[in-house]
This record gives structure tokens, sequence and C-alpha cells, in this order.
């Protein structure tokens, strides 16, 4: 429990680690986009060939993102299952009330291909961005969004202090129960009432440990002049530079090369 | 008029019970000066006000009764409120509810960020701060892994790059194991010796006065005394009756002293002590 | 010689065995804890003596090696870890964290309703930890939020003590008190000890505190126990604690010194009193007062 760090960030050199965080979220959500704006296989295949050479170039061991798979293979199973069974037109093969045909196994590779592209593009920022980049980068590109009374400084800073804390409170969670053991406390057998109700003694001095440590932030950012967003400088500018523009570059290529799909083949 | 100068400072605050609003007096009439460059502790039981007074002096709390200055401010004037609080820093006990960011460099960055200070001086205040604490090297590390010692540092680089005249720290190694008081008292002493920075220390632990200017002792609200380490320390019987400690070398050199012997001063610390008892044993 | 109330045999911890961060956070602890003694238990941070301390309640399960309570292997039979915990009390550092319930009564009941015991003998129990713990009565039916931060704790250990453990451990009971608070706390402490008679482990960063209490010392450096020996023996190795980041008090290192330099002192010192009685008789002797 000690050691848990927040995301899935993986430091390594690689270029995807050094590209500006505002590219890379702009770039997914472009990505995102792209890959369901794929009509035919030849455009799902340039999508995905995009995805792959990210996940190449994210320096990223393969097993992670596996694992990150693991989590909705569930979804994947079901999502296509149904896809295939449900497909319109000439029955190629059918049984009871299940038939499999031509559009049904066509769309099922769609989705299972889209899903798949989807949660490896995901896992390349998440794995190359750590979670203050995110935050910073987010921030930034919330910015516009003021316009509309939206408060992005203060949800910016909200996951921020987020980021700090939960270390600090899984750890002192950590602590109370071993203290609430120590006096006895049995938080392992019982029926769900009884287990919940032994939440009890965890949950309260954890509760009052958040309010007292969130009054001394508090006046801790007060003794550190914070008078929120406004007039706020930040000590890191982040610049974009030429393997920002090839990234941009490669995405153009690729968004092209979708359209050209999409149109003539 | 000197740097901070408090006035007849009283402070009360509502305690609501069940059936009326009672006022609880914390500091009572209190007056005190800090020069520019001093090191000055202040030292007193749970309650004594100690705490209260410290937080007075960046405007954290303002006065309920007569008038706190800082560097000729009425910290009382909201509108110059953040004027006074660039001028006094304050750190606080617990080292791991004062750090807002999950990178040490980018906590560090805090104060002048909302200051507006440039880009390139908040990094250049930045690097100095850390430097000057003996934390450079960590300033890519996650906080949450650091010792209490180097994140009570931190917190004081914190303040630092604010570039403030005066620091003011209320018991920051209260929470800390002794190598981390050790570590934070000496960045003080230093950030005091070379840099000209007025500290103030709010203490419990004696051994951590004996190098300062100057020693106040608050007991119910009020100074109840003040002067060098060595003028205060000497009164034992009174320190005692307060229930504060001396350092045992004081303790033991009075004890003698009661019982006749005669010594030029009552020694300080462990090599005054030796210095001057193997002086008249031997 | 009657048979150790707590002894490890070849305690070992390590944290990630086989990752890269492996960590031997315990090696080869090997103690004898007699019934009826007060032990200051010392080490600089990250020393391992906490998770030591942890482990001889059976809250860390150790990866090689044994504890006995009383003869028995604690982690022999997993249903009865419950009754070690109640026979070895643990107090953690700021217990006061770990306050929860309505009033202070009922917190301090928290332990023994544990142990399913009748009401009647809880309520006596809760008193009698309360008192021993020097908390006043009228402050049992507060909310022990409402409480100041010395009587916070005092709650916490009360808590701890209404289990009636044969074994008491406190982790730096007294860190973050101010002197008056430490000092009322060391003596409730101390009271208790007497009056029960029973084992007592003091863990503390204060060599004061720990000299002005402990019979024996025990020391921990990286991971290891390096000295358990009484404390005016182990407060006579001042270089060796020194080496270990530890300092003995400082009457001790005074006349240490001063017995170097070949004043007719007694090998480790522990309190003001003594080095008064024992100094003042050397003046008198000398004419000098």
């Amino acid at each position: 429990m000690r050691d848990i760090t927040l995301g899935q960030y993986y430091p390594s050199n690689g270029i995807l680690h050094r590209l500006d965080p505002r590219i890379k979220v702009l770039l997914l959500i472009g990505v995102i986009v792209l890959i369901f704006c794929t009509f035919n296989f030849f455009a799902l295949g340039v999508a995905a060939l995009l995805v792959a050479t990210s996940v190449i170039l994210s320096k990223v061991p393969i097993k992670l993102y596996l694992k990150s798979m693991k989590a909705i293979i569930i979804v994947i199973l079901i999502t296509s299952l149904l896809n295939l069974f449900y497909g319109t037109g000439e029955p190629l093969w059918s049984f009871w009330i299940f038939k499999i045909t031509k559009d049904g196994i066509e769309n099922s590779i769609y989705v299972t291909v889209r899903i798949i592209s989807l949660v490896m593009v995901s896992s390349s920022l998440t794995f190359t961005t750590s979670p203050t980049d995110l935050t910073d980068a987010l921030e930034r590109l919330m910015k516009p969004l003021s316009f509309f009374k939206v408060k992005t400084h203060e949800i910016a800073m909200m996951m921020t202090i987020a980021l700090r804390f939960v270390p600090t409170l899984l750890e002192e969670t950590d602590k109370i129960m071993s203290a609430q053991k120590a006096r006895g406390a049995d938080m392992e057998s019982g029926n769900l009432i009884k287990r919940i109700k032994a939440l009890i003694p965890i949950l309260i001095p954890l509760f009052v440990s958040a309010f007292r440590r969130a009054y001394e932030l508090a006046m801790a950012m007060e003794c550190r002049c914070y008078q929120g967003g406004e007039g706020r400088t930040r000590m890191k500018q982040l610049h974009l530079s030429a393997r920002d523009f090839v990234a941009l570059f490669v995405f153009v290529v690729a968004v092209a090369g979708v359209v050209l799909c999409n149109i003539f083949l | 008029m000197n740097f901070i100068e408090a006035e007849h400072l009283s402070f009360y605050y509502e305690q609501e019970d069940e059936q009326q609003n009672t006022q609880k007096l914390v500091l009572r009439d209190v007056s005190l000066s800090v020069k520019k460059g001093e090191f000055l502790a202040v030292i007193g039981h749970n309650g004594s006000g100690k705490s209260t007074l410290s937080k007075h002096m960046n405007a954290i709390l303002l006065p309920t009764g007569g008038r706190m200055y800082v560097d000729g401010i009425d910290t009382s004037d909201e509108e110059r409120i953040y004027e006074v609080r660039r001028k006094v820093g304050l750190v606080l006990q617990n080292p791991d509810n004062q750090l807002v960011a999950s990178i040490v460099e980018e906590d560090v960055a805090f104060g002048p960020e909302n200051l507006g200070v440039e880009p390139e001086e908040i990094r250049r205040r930045v690097d100095k701060s850390l430097k000057a604490v003996d934390m450079y090297e960590y300033r890519l590390h996650a906080p949450h892994k650091l010792s209490g010692g180097q994140k009570q540092r931190i917190a004081i680089a914190g303040i630092l790059a604010m570039e403030p005249d005066c620091i003011v720290l209320d018991e920051p190694t209260a929470m800390l194991d002794p190598k981390g008081r050790e570590e934070v008292i000496s960045a003080v002493t230093k950030l005091n010796k070379e840099q000209g920075i007025t500290v103030v220390i709010i203490t419990h632990n004696m051994e951590e006065t004996v190098n300062c200017d100057r020693v106040v002792v608050m007991d119910k609200g009020k100074i109840l005394t003040q002067g060098t380490p060595r003028e205060v320390f000497s009164q034992v019987q009174l320190i005692r009756s307060h229930q504060l400690d001396v350092p045992q070398a004081t303790e033991l050199c009075s004890m003698l002293v009661s019982v006749g012997l005669s010594l030029v001063q009552l020694p300080l610390d462990t090599q005054e002590c030796i210095d001057a008892l193997s002086e008249v044993l031997l | 010689m009657s048979k150790p109330i707590l002894r490890t045999e070849d305690l070992c911890l390590v944290y990630g065995k086989g990752t890269p961060f492996e960590k031997q956070a315990v090696k080869n602890v090997n103690i004898e804890i007699n019934r009826g003694e007060v032990i200051g238990v010392i080490g600089h941070t990250g020393s391992g003596k906490s998770t030591l301390m942890q482990m001889l309640n059976g809250l860390i399960k150790p990866t090689s090696g044994k504890v006995y309570l009383d003869g028995t292997d604690i982690h022999a039979d997993k249903k009865k870890l419950r009754d070690v915990r109640f026979r070895v009390g643990l107090v953690f550092q700021y217990p006061e964290n770990q306050l929860f319930e309505e009033t202070v009564r009922q917190d301090i009941a928290f332990g023994p309703r544990n142990m399913g015991l009748p009401d009647e003998s809880i309520q006596k129990r809760v008193m009698r930890a309360a008192a021993f713990s020097g908390l006043k009565e009228e402050l049992l039916d507060r909310s022990p939020f409402d409480l100041s931060g010395g009587e916070k704790r005092r709650a916490a250990i009360a808590g701890v003590i209404a289990m009636d453990p044969e074994i008491l451990i406190l982790d730096e009971p007294t860190a973050g008190l101010d002197p008056m608070g430490r000092d009322v706390l060391l003596s409730q402490i101390e009271a208790y000890h007497k009056s029960r008679n029973n084992t007592v482990l003091l863990v503390s960063h204060s060599m004061e505190d720990i000299a002005g209490i402990a019979d024996k010392v025990l020391v921990m450096n990286h991971g290891v126990c390096e000295m358990f020996d009484t404390t005016r023996n182990v407060f006579s190795r001042s270089e060796e604690l020194e080496t270990m980041g530890l300092r003995v008090p400082q009457i001790t290192k005074i006349t240490t010194e001063l017995r170097k330099k070949g004043v007719p002192l007694s090998e480790g010192i522990l309190t003001v009193e003594d080095a008064f009685k024992e100094i003042s008789a050397i003046l008198k002797k000398g004419g000098r007062i």
C-alpha cells in the first residue's frame, strides 16, 4: 500500500515521454475521433497502424499494455459476440436463434479492433505522461473554457491537491487500520452488515484527519499568498518543439490516409 | 521602528457553548519587538499563546486589541495583507499538511507563482531556495516519500522562494526525530547567519534555543520573561515552576551553585558544563 | 529464573522479497523479555524498531523466525491471534488519531468490548484505565474531539490500557507533547507499571525519557538488535551509540567526559540527581562547598 503510484506513469526517456503534454492530449482526442471515422477495413488498418506506432514509440513494455487490456477483455468479448450474432443479411451459418452473417463478422472485427485501439492509445498517453504533467496540460487546454465561467484554475488546483494527498491518506488509512486492529477490531469476519460496521472505527478517524489536513493546508496556502488563479504565473512553461510538429505531421498524414481510404476504397 | 512590533496585542476567540458565547482570551497585552536580522526563540507550554502570537506575525490572525506592525505596515490593513505575508513567511508544525504539489520543485514554486513572478525568475528562486536548505538534489522527488526533516526543509524552501525578510516557524520540529530536528535547526541558523534573514522560532525544546540571540518565555498569554538564553536559563527556578525544561547541564550546575559552589556563569550546553566542572573538580 | 514472558527466535522481516526493492527491515532478532521489566527501545528512524514492535503483537507476520508469548508461538493458531493483541497492547505513535467514538467513555471501551467482556466489567475497566492515564472523570462523557491535545493522547492510551494487557508497548508516547504533558504522561506510565507490575516497552527518541524510566534498553540499528542490556550499561557505550546516530542523555555525556578526565565518578550516570549527589560529595571532600 505504501508505494502506491497514481495513474500508470512509466518513467522512461522515449520520444513520446518528451512530447508536450498538451499535444499528447489533443492528439489522443484526435486519434479517438479518427478511429470512429473509419468506414472500411483499409481506413481502420491505417488508424490501427497509427496506434501501433505510438505503442512502439512509447518504449513501455508491451506486458503493461496487455495488463491494461485484461481489465476490459470481458467487454470486448461481449460486444464482439453480440455483433457477431446480430448481423443482418444472408446467414452463412445458423443454429437455433443464432445466425452468423458476413455483415456480423465484419462488424465484430470492427468493434474489436476499435476497442483495442482505443485502450492502447489511451494507455500510451497515461504511460508516458506523469499525472502532474497531465493536470498541467488539462489546465492549459481548458483555459478557453474560462470564457464560459468554467473555473478551470480551481479544477486544476483540486486535481493537483488530490494527487498530492491521496498517497498520504492511503498511508494514514493503513496506520489507523493497524491501530484499531491492535485494539481487537475484527475486519475480516462476519456478514456484510458486520463488516460495514467494522469500517466505522477506520472511516471516522480518517475523515477527521482529512478535515484537519484540509484546514491546515488552507492556512499554509494563505501563508504562501494564494489568491486564486488571477495574476498567477507558472514556473514551468510549455514550449512546442520540433518533435511536437513531427508528431502533428504524422497525425495529419494518418488522417489523410483514412480519408482517402474512406473515399476511394 | 523595529521590523516586527507588537503593541499591547490582545487576542480572544468566541467559544460557543450550549448556553452562551464566552470569550477565550489567548493573548493578553503582549508588547514585543523583533529587530531585523535577529534570531528569536519563543518558548512556553501548550496553551501559553506562543502559536497564536506567531500567527499574528503574518496576518493569519488579526489582533482583537492593540496593534501588530510588520516593517511599518499595520497587519489589520486589509489592502496590504499579501505584502505582509510576502515579508514574513510562516512555516507550520506538520510538514505533510503544508506541501501542495506532488513534485518538490513545483511545491517550492507555489509561493512565487502566487505572487505573479516571471517564470525564469521563479526557476532561479526555486533552485536557490532548494540549495539553501540542502535539498536541491531532491527537486524532482515526490514529497510523500521523503523524511520528516526533509519535508520540513522543503516547506522552508517554499517560504524562502517568496524572498521574505523574516521566517516565523511554529513548532517546526515537534513532529520530527532528533536527526530531522538537527537538519531543520541548522538550516534556519544558516539562513539567519548567512543571508541575514530574521528568524522567529516557536518551540518547547529548550536545546534548540541555546544558540539564538534572544529567548521570550510565554505563559498564560503573557510574556513571562525574556533575555539572552543565558539570562533566561539562569532563572532555573522560574522556568521549572512553569513546567518548562532547562538543559540538564544548566540544571546540574544550578543545583551545585545552590549548595554553595561558585561559578562565573551557568553553562548552557555540554561542553561549557564539562569545562566549568572540570575546573572545579580537578 | 522464571520463564521469559516474551521471546523472539531469529526474527526476520523482508519486504518485497525477490524484487529489486527487496529490503530487510528486521534481521535475526533474538531477545528475551521478562515479566515486570520496563524496556526502553531506541534507534533512529527506519532502524526497524516500530516494525519490530508490531511483530511482537502479531500485526506484522515475520517472514521467518518466531515470537513466543509465554512459551507459545503467536502465529501457531490463527484464531488466537486476536487474543495475542489483547495480551500485548500496542499504543501507536500519535494514538489520538484513532479516536472515533461519540464519547471518551465509549472510545476507551472499544478494546474491552472487542474482547467480549460483560458490560459491568467493561465499565470497571474504563474507569480504572481513565484513572491510570490521568483523565478526569468529567471528561469521560465528552466527545474525544473536544479534548485538548494532551488529553486526547491520554484517552487513546487509556483505550489500550483498558484491555489490561500483560505487556504494554508504547511507540513514542510523548512525541509532540510539551514538557509538562510529557512529564505527566511518563509518571502515569510509571505509576501504572508499579501498580500492575506488568511489562512495558517504551519506544522513544528522547534518551532523557528512557534514562528516567527504563530498566533495560534495546538498541536497534538497520534492522539489527545491536544492544540489549541494562540502561546503565547501554548508556556507558556512548561512542558506539554515536556511530549509530544516537546520543546519550546530556547528563550521561557530561559525567562520562568528566570521568575520562579523571574525576572519580561512577559509570553511566543517568539522572541529574545522581550526578548532583556524586559531584557535590566530591566538592564537599575537596572543601569547595
